[in-house]
């Protein structure tokens, strides 16, 4: 959680602000603001406006602004300074395919955690003379690819979340197949379009089983689901490495 | 952002873009797209066509005929998800509605984190 950091830095001229990206709103983001306690501002992201402003294409990301309010760090992978990760270690037995899939390709997922804390440290002490502050064009150039089709999944997507909301679903489902296919390397659009479509009978993890549970492969209505999507890449993929 | 019209206020367009509608053009940062005069009359007094201006900053419009309504892009001119160094606006609800905006940070260093549950 960010507020333990917060705590720690917030009086040397640093404050946190989150972005909970959900169309499903406030109530879906609740329990886990609450959980943190969190005293920073926790804001709420239903139309992902983070992926149209800041190019933010997965989750968990952080994006540096100094005082005079420019971006000195673009979207990137931002894993919790302290916080633990855990040990590689075998899924317990006895859980549905799928799950242990989950769990199995997400143990071999990478995060700089430690390059990134420490680079974080360093920006907070020495500002603009910190070497992980960027040039301006710098950040520009490292802020991602925005041409047309990727502009235009951002559209595709207003209309998804916007029709999923008002109960269009399959009208919505249309829109977010256009949106992945526009721009297949946006990953927080398609977990947000995968994990709508928990299956209530999975509990409470269902948002994040996010593909179809056996048997039921021929419902699913779209063309990836995480597992598989995370397989083609490769699980040590999954995150860009921190980079100076 | 989503439309019901192609001619919204100027407010409605700066809010949902981030992109300032100036005399000079449209502007963010220390970029200004000039826009034609006709246009930028009618921003003058509030009105904004958004297909023209669209179309200069390279925001595509996708319209879904079956439920009425058109949605606007991000700017994709200069090719990159950022075309200035300079932080647009974020205003964005916090879990009780109050809305927060970014440049109430002005003065302090900020990390802005994005998170989901899921």
């Amino acid at each position: 959680m960010w507020q333990a950091f917060r705590n720690e830095v917030h009086t040397r001229g640093l404050e946190i602000v989150t972005v909970g990206m959900d169309t499903l709103g406030a109530e879906s983001c609740r329990p886990f603001i609450e959980a943190a306690n969190a005293e920073h501002p926790s804001l709420i992201d239903i139309n992902h406006v983070m992926a149209e402003r800041f190019g933010v294409i997965n989750i968990p990301n952080g994006i540096w602004i100094d005082e005079e309010g420019i971006i000195v760090r673009p979207a990137e992978p931002a894993p919790v300074p302290g916080g633990k990760t855990p040990p590689p270690s075998a899924p317990p037995v006895g859980l549905p395919q799928r799950m242990t899939d989950i769990l199995t390709e997400a143990s071999k997922i990478v995060t700089d955690r430690d390059s990134y804390s420490e680079a974080l440290y360093d920006w907070i002490e020495h500002g603009s003379k910190s070497k992980f502050a960027l040039s301006p064009e710098e950040v520009i150039a490292r802020s991602g690819n925005r041409d047309t089709s990727t502009a235009e999944a951002s559209a595709h997507f207003s209309l998804a979340q916007h029709l999923w909301n008002a109960g269009h679903r399959d009208a919505a489902i249309g829109h977010f197949r256009e949106t992945h296919r526009l721009q297949p390397d946006n990953f927080s659009y398609k977990r947000q379009a995968w994990s709508l479509m928990a299956p209530p009978e999975a509990g409470p993890f269902a948002r994040f089983i996010q593909g179809p549970m056996e048997g039921q492969e021929s419902d699913w209505p779209f063309e990836g689901d995480w597992v598989t999507d995370v397989r083609a890449m490769g699980a040590e993929n999954y995150y860009p490495s921190f980079k100076e | 952002m989503i439309l019901q019209s192609l001619s919204i206020s100027r407010t409605e367009f700066e809010t949902a873009t981030g992109w300032q509608l100036k005399p000079e053009g449209a502007c963010h940062g220390e970029i200004c797209v000039p826009l034609p005069s006709e246009v930028s009359a009618d921003i003058a007094r509030g009105i904004v066509d958004v297909s023209v201006v669209a179309e200069r900053l390279g925001m595509p419009i996708v319209h879904d005929a079956e439920m009425g309504l058109w949605a606007l892009g991000p700017a994709s001119m200069s090719g990159r998800a950022l075309a200035t160094a300079v932080a647009p606006e974020l205003e964005l609800p916090d879990i009780d509605g109050n809305m927060f905006q970014l440049s109430s940070l002005r003065g302090k260093k900020v990390v802005i984190v994005s998170w989901a549950p899921y």
